[in-house]
């Protein structure tokens, strides 16, 4: 490309923005950090919206690279960016939303102490966020990877008084640390047998060498799906994403609903080469997302705090996403991802604006009737449960149809995901009206004197509403530029990513039909594509889930707007299937047991202990007490009497001349 | 005949030495030293060093075992009591004498023939001989033992002096 | 036959005087004959020279027990004064009871 695009600019400028509300933003009024937050936020919006308007397609894709970094043997990685339909996605994603959400900040947090060090932090999270995103190579996406999940830190611990803030903060660290390990083991294979970190170069390698063999690339597939089962917080590392709702509001929003824990997904998709040669790996990433759906939705089922339903509901639309790369249909699996950071985004934020006025109450259980007294919340939230049940014409009716039909028609035990998915459907839609009924509808269940009035209009200043409604907007017109020609329409999002996962090597289907034929990967050669998609089925499919979807609705107003007792009676259930959920299967407390306190125990009695205390300390003992030792033992020849010395001398003298006689010998 | 007055006078050494170690009085070591000094004085004469036999006698034995036995009798040494002594002495001491004696004897005993013979008159250095290289070559060190005499005499004054 | 000694007597002689004054240093507790063996040794070194020299036809031997000799001269009569300054403050002559650092 002959113009640069100044891609260096769009992570730089909030870089600056943290910077300076970091270093100065204590002593600045809170309308400059405000205004140094949104600025460099706004700009590097505009600046995406300006190449994505320049470029509405790319013929192929850009690079550019700012800088070396690595250049140490065969080792050679740059600070560069990579520009293409992929990336232009997330970038509009991340900016987009981004923005939106710090302008809900400005009203969510204005009466913290900490204003200054949460936009910090926030401009931080953007920074690493879009260098993870334009990164062209895997070290600098690396870089973001880790940047992402410091930030995820520091503003899960944002109220760091809170001893169970600080201790999530900290669990979603370690937790992600876990998943990096994964990544960064998969990135010493790639050095080591392809010479490059560098992603087209990866890709290029694979797509020529043919008889690469499967092991080793299901081995770095599988080790990257780790490091992206932590990020996205699938199973078995999802167990931070809970916990992380500490966090306020626009940062459950940002990051973990549209950015961050799309990370995992993004990167899989990127990877979509390695991937496609390595069916083994792509059924795990099937299942993973099948089954982490189909859990993480009956544990919202029995939730009471708003936002941990919705911290399980992503979780659970999140493995919608694995489960589409699972089954190579990338491009549906981004348009979810798409999808999803608008509904989700405008649920949490929705959710936050009912906190907020309703003085910091989370429990769903205390909440009811709000549908008179905060009606633009009430409508947008809507907007979001609808979306994210599957109702049309809202947007996830479109991702997620698209997306459970690519998982039913591919040949790999796709109808038993399909059944799973479809499953899932039906707790989402439910679990979602049912957090719907009991927040807006039934009698007020918490005092009217507590909600918080000080903005006049009762229900949140404009700075959170508005983009609350610009989300509201965007989850029911988000799905149309997938409508799928099943339905009448022309796929223009299946069609724009088509460039970037469309492949010369063989793909999926081809791999895994000539390995089940018997013949080697090697031999496969370019086999004319899979059929067309079959328009009948489709209709089909998408008719049964709409269904679904709807039944959902219609047993959540059974239970719980026709019945007013239903929500009492699930508190008073502790047993049985009951209690089993509302422990969330006690998987913390069976990795508390089985890997935190045996290391816990092992850090305390072998590492301190033993290491700590008697080797190290022992060791600068032993050493002081020996050279005491040594010193009163030689102080003894110093003893003032002259025939002692003698004898020392007499002695000192024959070895003397023995050791001169004897070096003159030899 | 050389053999015989070394033999002879060798003996007369290391009796006196021997003497040395075993009389409790110092008198009686300090005389036996003098036996001592005097029959390394027939030993220098048959190793051919004129000079150094008289230089032995009127020097060592003759001011220096003076010196000593003046200092004995100024000071009523008398005879040694037995006193407890150190361990070290004799716990390092005698094995370093043993050890000493043994290199030394291994040195000088075992190849006999790499060492010559001595005949009498084999080598015989005149005084004058000697005296060239001391003037000539040595010099400034007899110049500067000269210095080192006298500040010996010095020393000895001052210490020696009673306070009063 | 009986004119002429090999030289490895005289050294040997040499080294026996020598021990002996390194054993009369360990043993005696007067500290005067302390000193006289400190010149049995130093004679038994002038013995050696004299006996190379002898050996090598070098004066050098010889001019060293010279010097020797003047050295252990000085060094007898400002030891002597030193014994006599310990004697009057310490009234013996006993190294075992001169010794400032008794605990």
């Amino acid at each position: 490309m002959t113009n640069s695009f100044h891609l260096w600019l769009i992570p730089a400028l909030p870089f600056v923005g943290f910077l300076l509300n970091a270093l100065f933003g204590r002593r600045l009024p809170k309308s400059a950090v405000t205004g140094i937050a949104l600025l460099t936020t706004a700009i590097s919006l505009v600046l995406v919206a300006n190449i994505a308007l320049q470029h509405a397609s790319f013929s192929s894709p850009h690079v550019e690279r700012v800088a070396t970094w690595i250049a140490a043997g065969p080792l050679h990685v740059d600070f560069s960016f990579y520009l293409d339909q992929l990336t232009l996605v997330m970038l509009l994603v991340v900016t987009g939303v981004g923005f939106l959400i710090h302008i809900y900040s400005v009203g969510y947090m204005a009466h913290e102490e900490g204003y200054w060090r949460f936009f910090a932090y926030l401009n931080l999270f953007m920074f690493f966020m879009l260098v993870l995103v334009m990164a062209e190579s895997y070290l600098l996406m690396f870089v973001g990877w880790e940047g992402v999940g410091l930030a995820s830190y520091l503003l899960i611990g944002f109220y760091f008084q809170r001893d169970s803030a600080a201790n999530a903060g900290r669990k979603a660290f370690v937790v992600n640390r876990i998943g990096d390990f994964g990544f960064l083991v998969a990135m010493f294979l790639m050095l080591k047998h392809f010479g490059t970190l560098d992603i087209q170069n990866v890709m290029q390698h694979i797509s020529a060498h043919p008889e690469l063999q499967s092991g080793l690339l299901t081995g770095i597939a599988l080790l990257l799906v780790l490091g992206a089962t932590g990020k996205s917080a699938q199973i078995p590392l999802y167990v931070w994403l809970p916990d992380a709702m500490e966090g306020p509001t626009p940062v459950s929003a940002l990051i973990h609903a549209a950015t961050m824990v799309t990370a995992g997904v993004y990167m899989i998709a990127r990877s979509h080469v390695l991937f496609d040669r390595s069916p083994t790996a792509l059924l795990m990433v099937a299942f993973i997302g099948a089954i982490t759906a189909f859990f993480a939705a009956t544990v919202a089922l029995v939730q009471t705090d708003i936002k941990r339903v919705l911290a399980y509901s992503t979780i659970s639309q999140l493995g919608y996403m694995f489960m589409g790369c699972g089954v190579a249909a990338y491009s549906a699996a981004i348009f979810h991802l798409v999808t999803h950071a608008f509904f989700k985004a405008l649920l949490f934020l929705a959710a936050g604006v009912i906190i907020h006025a309703l003085g910091d109450e989370q429990d769903l259980r205390a909440m009811g009737g709000l549908r008179h007294r905060m009606p633009v919340t009430f409508w947008t939230m809507t907007a979001g449960v609808f979306a994210i049940s599957g109702i049309p014409p809202f947007a996830g009716f479109v991702s997620k149809g698209v997306d459970l039909y690519a998982t039913f028609v591919s040949p790999h035990d796709g109808k038993i995901l399909w059944a799973l998915g479809l499953v899932t459907a039906f707790l989402t839609s439910f679990y979602m009206f049912r957090l719907w009924y009991l927040a807006f509808w039934g009698e007020p269940r918490k005092a009217p004197a507590e909600t918080h009035e000080h903005h006049g209009r009762r229900e949140g200043p404009w700075s959170m509403l508005a983009p609350v409604a610009v989300l509201a907007i965007l989850s029911l017109v988000g799905g149309w530029i997938g409508w799928p020609p099943a339905l009448g329409g022309t796929d223009h999002f299946e069609r724009y990513l088509e460039p970037v996962f469309r492949t010369e090597a063989p793909t999926y289907e081809q791999v895994s039909i000539a390995m089940a034929m018997g013949q080697p990967a090697a031999d496969v050669s370019l086999q004319p594509a899979a059929p067309p998609p079959d328009l009948r089925t489709e209709r089909l499919l998408t008719a049964i889930e709409f269904l679904v979807a709807l039944s959902g609705w219609f047993f959540a107003d059974l239970l719980y707007r026709r019945r007013r007792d239903t929500i009492a009676r699930e508190d008073a259930q502790t047993g049985g299937v009951y209690g089993l959920l509302k422990n969330k299967y006690s998987i913390d407390e069976l990795y508390s047991a089985i890997i935190v306190q045996p290391l816990t125990a092992f850090a305390r009695i072998v590492l301190w202990r033993g290491v700590e205390e008697h080797l190290v300390d022992g060791a600068g003992n032993v050493a002081a007490e020996s050279a005491q030792g040594g010193g009163q033992l030689v102080r003894r020849i110093q003893s003032g009497n002259i025939r002692s010395y003698a004898g020392w001398l007499a002695l000192g003298a024959a070895a003397f001349l023995i050791v001169v006689i004897y070096l003159e010998r030899f | 005949m050389h053999l015989v007055l070394f033999i002879l006078f060798a003996m007369l050494c290391v009796g006196g030495a021997l003497n040395l170690v075993l009389q409790r009085h110092p008198i009686n070591s300090a005389l036996s030293l003098i036996v001592v000094m005097t029959s390394l004085a027939v030993l220098y004469l048959l190793l051919g060093a004129e000079f150094l036999a008289a230089a032995q006698v009127i020097v060592y034995s003759g001011a220096i075992m003076v010196l000593f036995v003046f200092v004995i009798m100024l000071l009523n040494a008398g005879e040694e009591d037995r006193t407890g002594g150190s361990r070290a002495a004799y716990a390092a001491g005698i094995p370093g004498v043993a050890a000493l004696l043994g290199i030394l004897a291994y040195v000088f005993l075992s190849h006999p023939r790499q060492f010559g013979a001595a005949h009498l008159g084999g080598f015989l250095v005149t005084t004058s001989d000697l005296s060239t290289v001391l003037f000539r070559d040595l010099l400034l060190p007899f110049e500067l033992t000269s210095v080192l005499i006298l500040v010996a005499i010095l020393g000895a004054v001052v210490l020696a002096r009673k306070e009063y | 036959m009986g004119n002429s000694v090999p030289i490895a007597c005289y050294l040997g002689l040499a080294a026996v005087l020598f021990c002996i004054g390194i054993s009369a240093f360990l043993i005696k507790r007067n500290i005067i004959t302390i000193f006289m063996s400190i010149e049995l040794m130093l004679n038994a070194v002038n013995l050696t020279f004299v006996a190379f020299a002898h050996e090598w036809h070098q004066l050098s031997g010889q001019i060293f027990v010279f010097f020797v000799m003047v050295v252990a001269a000085a060094e007898a009569a400002v030891g002597l004064a030193i014994i006599i300054a310990i004697f009057r403050s310490r009234e013996t002559l006993n190294v075992d009871q001169i010794n400032l650092m008794k605990s």
